[in-house]
């Protein structure tokens, strides 16, 4: 199984090294200046901003990166079924995993529901 | 599954060939973009550079080397560089499990004093037999370069950038998780090139016990799944941040999004990244919905006898049934990778919460119905 793996680790390396290397190789062709103040400041529609710029998130964002955790890992749990499925229907146990896929499928819509009602997925 | 020296020689460079053609693929598909949309909207496009514009990309080249290095001061310095290295990697490694074609034969040979081989040279990165999964959580990995490219340059406007990228991705990746579902149900694996395999001959499937056939159709996917292929292409849309769904780059209110700060080469690797999701997602759409690197109505064996008139057995006749095949993927690829310009200069862009909507309100509950109707009717069909 983890042979399987050399080619990955591999192309993670060589994708790294090729950056690495290019970015360092451009940085030394191009020109050298030195850089003026107002050039260094963010480029934010010409007037310069009054706050640090990495403060402030709206919090919107986490609870939408909580609900994808929480609904991705229900997805994740989804898929070994999937690839099973036929293999129970052809063994006769087609009913059974069907009636569970129900059940699943059904706390997920209703949890689906619960955050459609609870306005978690309106932006204003 | 031992290899010798020369056959992981061999791999290493097919690995390096493959990585070079991804890179490859982005000024000749910015070259598409240009003329494309220059077509589109009734205008020249780049043509004065060589025949048909062709030698603008190594102008371009030579001007992304010769820009200045430039971080803006208050920016994350590591964060700053490391992002636009780390874009580059997610479509590389998803590439990797892409089939291409099938596998060449490579017959015994001398070199240096010894015999090597027998190899069976495949024309994809790595087998793997968890592919789907692999690709999904390789590419779910591009959340991150533009995070930090967001925080690391120090601008509000990257910022924001970034975190509606990173939204809009994670949101739109759920849907296409969930897209993908019925794919699996019909073909119960992970594996692509089983899934390939699946998809030779005219459609047919059995149905309460009788074997159904159309035979002026091909086995694909899509006649399998069209709800699903709906969905999954709007989904790898959002995910490669694509008009009409590319708000985190809206220049109208974001200036550029989280490339604000970004010029030279720093910025093209993120063009890297975002034309190799392309080509993962177009390649995971054909493998999907379009029978892979098959051609329709040719079976693999009709070709091959066809091809043994010409070539005659052997080696030759798996290498010359690869590049037929590899003709016919990159035949398909083309024409999404089109599919995605012509998209991109027909519609306009969406609104954020109209686009977090779609996602969350529209995409994913379709999602689990197609789940849904695929699973009760395979259950249906079989009796």
């Amino acid at each position: 199984m983890i042979y399987q793996l050399g080619p990955v680790l591999f192309m993670a390396t060589l994708s790294l090294l090729f950056g690495v290397v290019v970015l360092f190789l451009v940085s030394k062709v191009g020109p050298k200046l030195k850089p003026t103040k107002a050039k260094l400041e963010s480029y934010e529609s010409g007037i310069s901003g009054q706050q640090a710029s990495t403060t402030k998130v709206p919090v919107k964002f986490y609870l939408t990166a909580i609900l994808f955790i929480v609904f991705d890992i229900e997805a994740i749990f989804i898929y070994p079924w999937a690839a099973v499925f036929k293999d129970f229907l052809a063994e006769g146990y087609g009913s059974f995993i069907l009636i569970e896929m129900v059940v699943f499928m059904a706390t997920l819509v209703w949890g689906l529901f619960y955050i459609w009602k609870g306005k978690a997925l309106d932006w204003e | 599954m031992r290899m010798d020296a020369m056959e992981a020689a061999i791999n290493a460079l097919k690995l390096v060939v493959i990585f070079g053609m991804m890179i490859q693929a982005v000024p000749l598909l910015v070259w598409l973009e240009r003329r494309g949309s220059a077509f589109i909207q009734h205008r020249f496009g780049p043509n004065r550079v060589g025949p048909l514009g062709l030698l603008q990309l190594l102008a371009d080249a030579v001007k992304f080397i010769n820009k200045e290095e430039f971080v803006p001061g208050k920016g994350h310095r590591l964060l700053f560089f490391l992002a636009p290295i780390l874009a580059m990697m997610p479509g590389a490694l998803a590439v990797l499990a892409i089939p291409f074609s099938t596998p060449i034969e490579i017959a015994a040979f001398d070199f240096a004093g010894s015999t090597w081989g027998p190899y069976l040279l495949k024309v994809q990165g790595a087998d793997i037999p968890l592919g789907i999964i692999y690709i999904f959580g390789v590419s779910s990995l591009a959340t991150y370069p533009l995070l930090l490219a967001g925080w690391g340059s120090s601008n509000k406007f990257s910022l924001m950038g970034a975190l509606r990228a990173s939204a809009q991705m994670i949101s739109y990746e759920l849907a296409m998780g969930l897209a993908v579902v019925g794919v699996m149900i019909i073909y119960g694996t992970f594996y692509l090139n089983e899934m390939i395999d699946m998809q030779q001959g005219p459609m047919n499937f059995m149905f309460m016990g009788k074997e159904v056939i159309f035979p002026y159709l091909p086995n694909w996917g899509i006649f399998y799944q069209p709800l699903g292929f709906l969905l999954f292409l709007v989904c790898s849309y959002a995910e490669a941040n694509r008009l009409p769904f590319d708000l985190p780059e809206a220049e109208g209110e974001l200036v550029a999004g989280y490339h604000t700060e970004y010029g030279g080469f720093k910025m093209l690797m993120f063009f890297i990244g975002e034309y190799g999701h392309m080509i993962v997602s177009s390649s995971v759409v054909i493998i999907f919905y379009f029978g892979g690197y098959l051609i329709p109505f040719l079976s693999t064996e009709d070709l091959r006898q066809l091809l043994t008139g010409f070539v005659g057995e052997g080696a030759m006749l798996s290498l010359a049934t690869s590049l037929v095949y590899l003709l016919s993927f990159i035949i398909k690829l083309v024409i999404f990778l089109w599919v995605f310009i012509w998209v991109r200069w027909s519609l306009p862009r969406f609104r954020y919460d109209q686009l977090m909507d779609l996602g969350w309100k529209t995409m994913l509950p379709w999602g689990l119905l197609n789940t849904f109707v695929t699973m009760l009717l395979v259950y249906l069909a079989h009796g």
